[in-house]
């Protein structure tokens, strides 16, 4: 192993020669890389060495990858934006999963690798921003080495597809100058990024690349990891986030053979959601999960119910409507909000020739990923060594710290692929649990939530009323636009001042904020102690649905064409200022419109097709989607024949990915929006199974998703992972009203549109 | 299972049988296994926590969402539903069982490759447990037969899915012409 650093003064880039002669470039956070790092550190594992690229001496090229993969592509479109900077061959191109880069700051943590969080849509920006610099300087270094090694100057040589290649046509691999690179000075300033003209990979489609591993059952998610003398725990947790245990016999579950012992949890009041366990519970550890899981079943246990125990779903919508109803909702006290409040909505009310009002409900909804929490923990004295299903890894071990009181570097975190996250695995109540665990029996511990136990405690997603009415003037303009929404924000307890507790539930510059003269938008705290967090495609999801519904309603009091009521609010091609920053681009936004209005042929089927079809669109974080969906009606029986979505996200990093993406977040949105709701009665969610929370089966959904990409080369690439969420069940709402005259206001859509037929 | 044991030169009226041999016979992926643990424990946490056969998955008690699909006697079967003494004599194949002897991958998972059929991929065993079924009761599967597939995904991969069982009935059936 070599110890030759070089280390580049910028305190951004580093430059190491690994073993065997390998180069090794990565990018350390700047406070790294000026300190001094021992050399035994920067092993041979890529893991340990908070690095990006290694160029191995035989022309194989290992890409780390640091955000954690739940589904959304990341692990394949985060490298291949390196590997195109470096001009590598994507063939001999593998990709290792970073774990958590963590490293000790005097006390305090310091991220190896930077960003590294998964599901939340920032990824590739991120990535765009930093990891194209260390791509491109791996690149210079190959071709100054290069320049010595077929005597031409450096400017005069290209690089492709792992070869460096002189005007003559004579090439050397990368491999072959991977050793004389890494001792070669990193440049003053960074060498520049390519020119988009340049991308060979960027923009290209490519599969996932763990797929052949995944087919062949190989991939391993956190569970499929063995720690040789790991016990199972599984949970039994009290119905109630606030309850307490009343009574508890365990003499029949610790006869179970294998059941080596009951641990009792408790979740610190001092620490916020996600950082405790989720509510008091009692787990079961043996020393195989089917001992652990009959242990389970064996235990006789008395919950208690806490305040949370008197709640029901059902009464906190009462509570929504009455507030929304009532005239002291003119109190504005945080942490009610008026969110925004243009020009004066009760003035414009004057000039009405028309009016519209109308209220949405939509219900609560867990997170239901397909791989239950779970997590395995190893916690010995001066050393935690962790595999965790999580989206945000820097958070998890901030968790593992504050429990275990170990140092940064005393802290090993391994992140597999995840088994679906969307919002759930930002919070990492399992990993506390785990980590108690572990600790009480001093054992490693592979620990299990049991499908029931998942799906009946989770950070889940708030159920929101929406009250909307409007104005329209003599000329069939909208002129006022009043938007009330009722919930309870799912930041409560989370360390949030009261008057942004609104900002999970509602955006400030949502359609259409910013194209109706008079617009004001209210948000109407709701108090509820109902476990809620993260979800995702929040806050989008449920404004979209009510927002977009609501402009299909005006088309129909207008009698008008739905494209044409859209196309008219939305106005002339512009830029509109977004508050809090960046701007709606209209144009973008009436393309999207356009494009999957033209796919469906909107114009001939919207009046004269036997099915029902309908339209809507959105913008998330400077990225637009609009969505066209065609249903048919037999009986009681609703088909969705056809899902049209374009999108525009800027720069495409992967097409193939990107219409994965599109077309997984359409499936989830239709799905969701046609069957799914979690209740509370006396505090206690009613689901607890897929029975009673049903994703949508094949037959319910299209057979296709037709996805349109805006090639958007010039713009900064966006997140798409939720991207295609908000505009599906608005679209699919709209096409049922036109097929069956019947307005669905209330999700799940099958039930009321049941109800109503 | 009882056989006769019969040493050399033994008088053939004085054979004793040997006892009958404790625990379950399972036949998995074409190999032999002997279970000796609990003969109600289900095949899943069998495959799981005593073969270390991974690619099965836990999705739930009863099954639903088809993460823990396994072909019995070349049906798919939810593998925690499965006591153990109920399967010898049935052979079983998971997903680690689909592939080639020499390692290549079944059209079918070829096809979910090619396809990017996967979304997070936890449950992708399931869905190739359930397609494998499929496709051995339908050469030429439908779309509505491909609607019977029970398994369910959040992320949304049914569409590629689909496209992907299409796909490997049209190189299946090239590979058999």
């Amino acid at each position: 192993m070599s110890e030759q650093i070089a280390l580049s003064r910028r305190g951004f880039l580093k430059v190491l020669a690994g073993a065997a002669g390998a180069l090794v470039v990565g990018v350390p956070f700047a406070a790294m890389a000026d300190a001094p790092i021992p050399p035994g550190f920067l092993g041979d594992t890529l893991y340990g060495m908070g690095t990006y690229v290694r160029i191995d001496t035989d022309g194989n090229v290992v890409i780390g990858a640091r955000d954690p993969d739940t589904g959304t592509g990341v692990a394949t479109s985060l490298p291949r934006i390196i590997a195109d900077e470096l001009d590598a061959d994507w063939s001999r191109v593998s990709v290792v999963s970073l774990g958590l880069g963590v490293t000790n700051n005097n006390g305090a943590p310091s991220w190896t690798y930077g960003h590294q969080l998964g599901g939340t849509g920032s990824s590739i920006p991120a990535a765009w921003n930093d990891l194209r610099q260390a791509g491109a300087l791996a690149r210079w270094l190959l071709l100054q080495a290069g320049a010595q090694t077929l005597g031409v100057s450096a400017d005069r040589l290209r690089c492709e597809k792992g070869m460096v290649i002189a005007p003559d046509g004579r090439r050397v691999g990368y491999g072959a100058l991977a050793t004389a690179a890494a001792q070669i000075s990193p440049p003053k300033n960074p060498p520049a990024p390519k020119t988009p003209d340049r991308y060979t990979l960027i923009g290209q489609p490519a599969g996932d690349v763990d797929a052949r591993r995944i087919v062949a059952g190989q991939t391993p998610y956190t569970l499929d990891h063995h720690f040789g003398d790991a016990v199972v725990a599984v949970l039994a947790h009290c119905p109630w986030r606030d309850g307490q245990l009343k009574s508890i016999d365990t003499t029949a579950t610790l006869a179970v053979k294998g059941v080596q012992k009951v641990v009792q949890l408790k979740p610190d009041p001092k620490r916020p959601p996600g950082q405790t366990p989720i509510a008091p519970a009692v787990a079961v550890v043996a020393d195989s999960t089917w001992a652990a899981l009959q242990g389970r079943r064996q235990l006789k246990i008395e919950w208690q119910p806490g305040p949370s125990g008197s709640e029901s779903s059902a009464a906190l919508e009462q509570q929504a409507a009455a507030l929304l109803d009532s005239k002291a909702s003119a109190d504005k006290t945080p942490p009610t909000t008026r969110v925004r409040d243009d020009g004066d909505v009760d003035k414009a009310g004057k000039h009405a020739a028309r009016r519209l009002e109308a209220t949405y409900h939509q219900p609560w909804l867990a997170h239901a990923t397909a791989e239950t929490m779970c997590c395995m923990a190893r916690i010995d004295k001066d050393h935690a060594h962790l595999i965790v299903p999580t989206q945000a890894p820097q958070r998890a071990w901030a968790v593992v710290q504050s429990l275990t009181g170990l140092t940064p570097d005393q802290i090993e975190i391994n992140v597999p692929r995840v088994g679906g996250g969307y919002g759930r695995r930002l919070d990492h109540d399992y990993v506390a649990e785990a980590v108690i665990v572990a600790k009480s029996v001093n054992k490693p511990v592979r620990l299990l939530w049991t499908r029931d136990e998942d799906m009946s405690h989770d950070w889940y997603r708030p159920a929101s009323t929406h009250r909307i009415s409007a104005v329209i003037d003599h000329h069939r303009h909208v002129i006022a636009w009043d938007q009330k929404l009722a919930s309870a924000s799912a930041l409560v307890g989370r360390g949030v001042p009261d008057d942004r507790l609104w900002t999970s539930e509602l955006e400030a510059g949502q359609i259409p904020a910013g194209l109706v003269p008079n617009y004001r938008s209210d948000w109407y705290n709701l108090a509820s102690a109902l476990p809620r967090g993260p979800h995702r495609g929040m806050p989008q999801l449920t404004n979209a649905f009510a927002v977009e519904s609501f402009i299909d309603e005006l088309a129909h009091l207008l009698r008008e064409n739905p494209l044409d009521t859209k196309l008219r609010l939305l106005g002339e091609a512009r830029q509109v200022p977004l508050q809090g920053g960046g701007t709606l681009d209209i144009g973008r936004l009436r393309n999207v419109l356009s494009l999957v209005a033209d796919r469906i042929d909107w114009k001939q089927n919207w009046l004269r097709s036997v099915n029902g079809l309908g339209i809507a669109c959105w913008h998330i974080g400077g990225a637009y989607v609009a969505h066209a969906v065609e249903v048919s009606l037999k009986g009681n029986t609703l088909g969705i024949e056809r899902a049209v979505c374009a999108v525009d996200v800027g720069r495409v990093i992967n097409p193939k990915g990107l219409e994965g993406q599109i077309a997984g977040a359409t499936l989830d949105a239709l799905g969701t929006a046609l069957n799914l709701a979690i209740t509370f009665k006396n505090g206690q969610p009613q689901q607890h199974d897929w029975k009673d929370y049903p994703l949508a089966s094949m037959a319910q959904l299209p057979d296709d998703v037709e996805v349109i990409t805006v090639p958007g080369d010039n713009r900064p690439p966006t997140g798409a992972s939720f991207l295609a969420m908000p505009s599906a069940a608005p679209a699919l709402a709209n096409a049922v009203f036109r097929v069956s005259a019947v307005r669905v206001r209330r999700l799940p859509l099958m039930k009321e549109l049941l109800r109503l037929l | 299972m009882l056989q006769a044991h019969v040493p050399p030169h033994a008088d053939p009226g004085n054979v004793t049988p040997e006892p009958a041999r404790a625990g379950i016979d399972v036949q998995i992926n074409g190999e032999h296994f002997h279970h000796t643990g609990d003969p109600d424990m289900p095949l899943l946490w069998y495959l799981r926590d005593v073969l270390k056969l991974d690619g099965t998955r836990y999705g739930g008690e009863h099954g639903e969402g088809g993460a823990d699909l396994v072909l019995v006697n070349g049906k798919a079967r939810s593998a925690i539903t499965l006591p153990m003494h109920k399967l010898t004599g049935h052979p079983i194949t998971t997903v680690e069982g689909l592939a080639q002897a020499d390692g290549s991958l079944h059209p079918l998972q070829q096809a979910f490759v090619d396809e990017d059929a996967i979304g997070c991929g936890y449950c992708t065993s399931g869905w190739l447990i359930a397609s494998m079924d499929l496709l051995h009761r339908h050469r030429d599967p439908s779309d509505s037969d491909i609607d019977t597939l029970p398994n369910l995904c959040r992320c949304g991969c049914q569409t590629r899915v689909r496209r992907a069982i299409k796909r490997a009935a049209a190189a299946m059936k090239g590979a058999k012409a």
